[in-house]
């Protein structure tokens, strides 16, 4: 102790006193740096904790299976486990998948269109407002979607549900479709998540040298000719990279999809066009309600399982969206 | 098929390359194609904004500012006053709790460097990820079940969703800020730790509240943490953050999904309220930016 608070022999005019104020400062802004660090870990230990009474009374295989039903749990026996979570993931999963389907094309065209085609004084503009859309609380994106995104998409998913004879799409768009849905929950998703896979197809477009286009256009290529020859091919693994990190960003998505999906708990709805439920949505409906036994630490086993996936995906999109802009610079 | 390949043949002839038509037609067709796109997604942002505004409006006034919602949600009348300011309240919590964490690990992120900044800045990535609700399920554990429902809790959950995008923006502006700047410091004998306080800090100050102002945006708007935290409280204006407490977005979740018609007039209202108050900080924290000399307008990205 003594040892770190002597001052070293200083012959400048502020001695020890400044010295003595850096290090410290160093040392509180590394304290800072990890939090970071901790939060991280904190929150996967303490929902594990919470999680760990349902995993060992149950055993956490016996998750896996796709029927939740708190009120069939009982404190004493530990089978059947009623809370089956399967139908969650698959609910989780899918939605992001059809939110992606929509989300990744459009934001590539509008991504196109803002750093290629439009007029200059209109890029900046034309990117604000994509943006905002992502600064629409999810609570409001829920409400509108109820009353009016629901009602529109009435004759498309009405239509979509009439095509039963093809075999997979056949499945996939069976009805019938009453409207909360987890198509309903994959659309409003999709236009949740536009703003930021557009703005990383953004940047990744922007990189594509000049030189390159220059030269597709001197060569006689149309402007289309040259996005495609000189702009795509090398943008492939940033659109793949913002895809992952927006469908990142879909799974953890709750009240908008709480609102939507129409919280179907008992089975995997058959199709997209059902009554279906999430991860969040589940925890996000049942969470200050939860009063069986085994009910809220199963509730926590959902938490845990949501955190695993989401850091899954976006390590996976973070490294790609990172190797490709090491790659550029 | 064969009818369209006559004329282009013909054409080929006299412009001397091969299938120039339809060359020029695929363009012009993905030219339209990608202006549709654009218009479709600038209208979807003005079809939620109008439909906000117009079923906000036949509610909003001078009762729905200045009263609490009446104790029967089928009742009209009523208003949010006790949520606005719970959102003012929760939403300061966690500004007060993220911003001088975040500025400090953002300045050790760019001022010291080193293993453990590469480490937190890929974690600080990682964080944004995080699913919100479960940043509410971890204060809950963490906070929740020793001390109870709580706008602290609320806010302490509101502060680490925000504390990865102040990291990540107050980063970016310290990296703007010229090299030339901190040597001159450094060659007037000044320490590091002054160096950053009196130099960097504030050449990069109107970037930093930038990026603060979108992350406050952005906590306003949060409702999945704040169910499992601050819980709400639709009864009466609650100004001791250790009590359960309403927010905005909770009261128009709360509203939305009871089924009562005035309920649902109160959280139309409160839609456009929130949005009103989202857009606000969002367009001022813009404009913020695009005055500033370091890094004037590049806080941008919605990387939320």
């Amino acid at each position: 102790m003594t040892a770190e608070v002597q001052a070293p022999p200083d012959t400048s005019e502020r001695p020890s006193d400044g010295e003595f104020t850096d290090g410290l400062f160093a040392r509180l802004m590394a304290a800072a740096a990890l939090t970071v660090i901790a939060v991280l870990v904190a929150t996967a230990v303490f929902l594990l904790i919470r999680a760990w009474p349902a995993l060992s009374h149950y055993g956490p295989l016996s998750f896996f299976h796709a029927r939740w039903a708190p009120s069939e749990a009982a404190a004493t026996s530990s089978t059947p486990n009623p809370y089956g979570i399967l139908q969650f993931i698959y609910g989780t999963v899918v939605t992001s998948l059809v939110a992606m389907v929509i989300a990744v094309p459009v934001a590539i065209a509008v991504a196109l269109y803002i750093t290629n085609l439009s007029p200059a004084v209109l890029r900046r503009p034309l990117s604000s407002l994509v943006d905002l859309l992502a600064a629409i609380p999810s609570v409001v994106y829920g409400f509108w979607g109820v009353f009016a995104l629901i009602p529109a998409l009435g004759p498309i998913g009405r239509g979509l549900t009439s095509v039963s004879g093809i075999p997979v799409i056949g499945w996939l768009f069976q009805g019938p479709f009453f409207g909360y849905s987890v198509f309903a929950a994959g659309v409003v998703l999709a236009i949740m998540v536009l703003p930021i896979v557009t703005a990383i197809c953004r940047e990744v477009f922007d990189t594509a040298p000049v030189a390159e286009k220059e030269g597709a256009l001197a060569f006689g290529a149309t402007k289309w000719e040259m996005l495609r020859l000189a702009v795509l091919p090398r943008s492939r693994s940033g659109i793949v990279g913002a895809a992952i990190l927006g469908l990142g960003r879909a799974f953890g998505e709750t009240i908008a999809v709480t609102m939507l999906i129409g919280n179907n708990v008992l089975t995997i709805p058959h199709g997209i066009m059902r009554a279906g439920s999430t991860m969040p949505s589940v925890i996000a409906n049942e969470f200050t309600e939860a009063n069986q036994p085994f009910h809220l630490d199963s509730l926590f086993v959902v938490a845990f399982g949501l955190l695993l996936l989401s850091l899954l995906v976006n390590i996976i999109g973070k490294r790609i969206v990172g190797r490709v802009s090491e790659h550029i610079a | 098929m064969m009818i369209d390949e006559e004329p282009l043949e013909e054409l080929s002839e006299v412009d001397g390359f091969p299938g120039e038509r339809r060359r020029q037609i695929t363009n012009l067709f993905m030219h339209a194609v990608l202006l549709l796109v654009m218009i479709a997604t600038v209208a979807v942002l003005a079809w939620v904004l109008v439909y906000v505004a117009g079923q906000g409006l036949k509610y909003l006034g001078p009762e729905f500012l200045t009263q609490t919602p009446p104790g029967n949600p089928s009742q009209p009348g009523g208003g949010f006053l006790n949520g606005i300011i719970g959102s003012l309240i929760v939403t300061g919590i966690a500004t007060l709790l993220s911003m001088p964490v975040g500025i400090a690990a953002a300045i050790y992120l760019v001022e010291y460097g080193g293993q453990l900044a590469r480490v937190t800045r890929f974690l600080t990535d990682i964080l944004v990820g995080v699913p919100t609700i479960v940043t509410g399920a971890l204060v809950y554990a963490m906070w929740v079940v020793f001390f109870g429902f709580s706008g602290i809790a609320g806010g302490i959950a509101l502060g680490l969703v925000m504390l990865p995008l102040v990291i990540r923006s107050t980063e970016e502006m310290l990296r703007l800020v010229p090299r030339e700047l901190r040597e001159a410091s450094f060659a007037l004998g000044a320490t590091k730790a002054g160096t950053i306080m009196s130099i960097v800090l504030p050449t990069a100050s109107s970037g930093i509240i930038t990026g603060i102002m979108l992350a406050f945006a952005r906590a306003m708007g949060e409702t999945a943490p704040l169910l499992l935290t601050a819980l709400g409280n639709d009864l009466f204006i609650e100004l001791n953050p250790t009590k359960r407490m309403s927010t905005l977005s909770l009261q128009i979740f709360g509203n939305a999904i009871t089924g009562y018609k005035a309920a649902q007039a109160r959280a139309w209202a409160g839609a456009l309220t929130l949005v009103a108050l989202v857009l606000l900080f969002t367009v001022a924290a813009r404009w913020i930016a695009s005055r500033t000399s370091v890094g004037g307008g590049r806080v941008t990205e919605p990387r939320a």
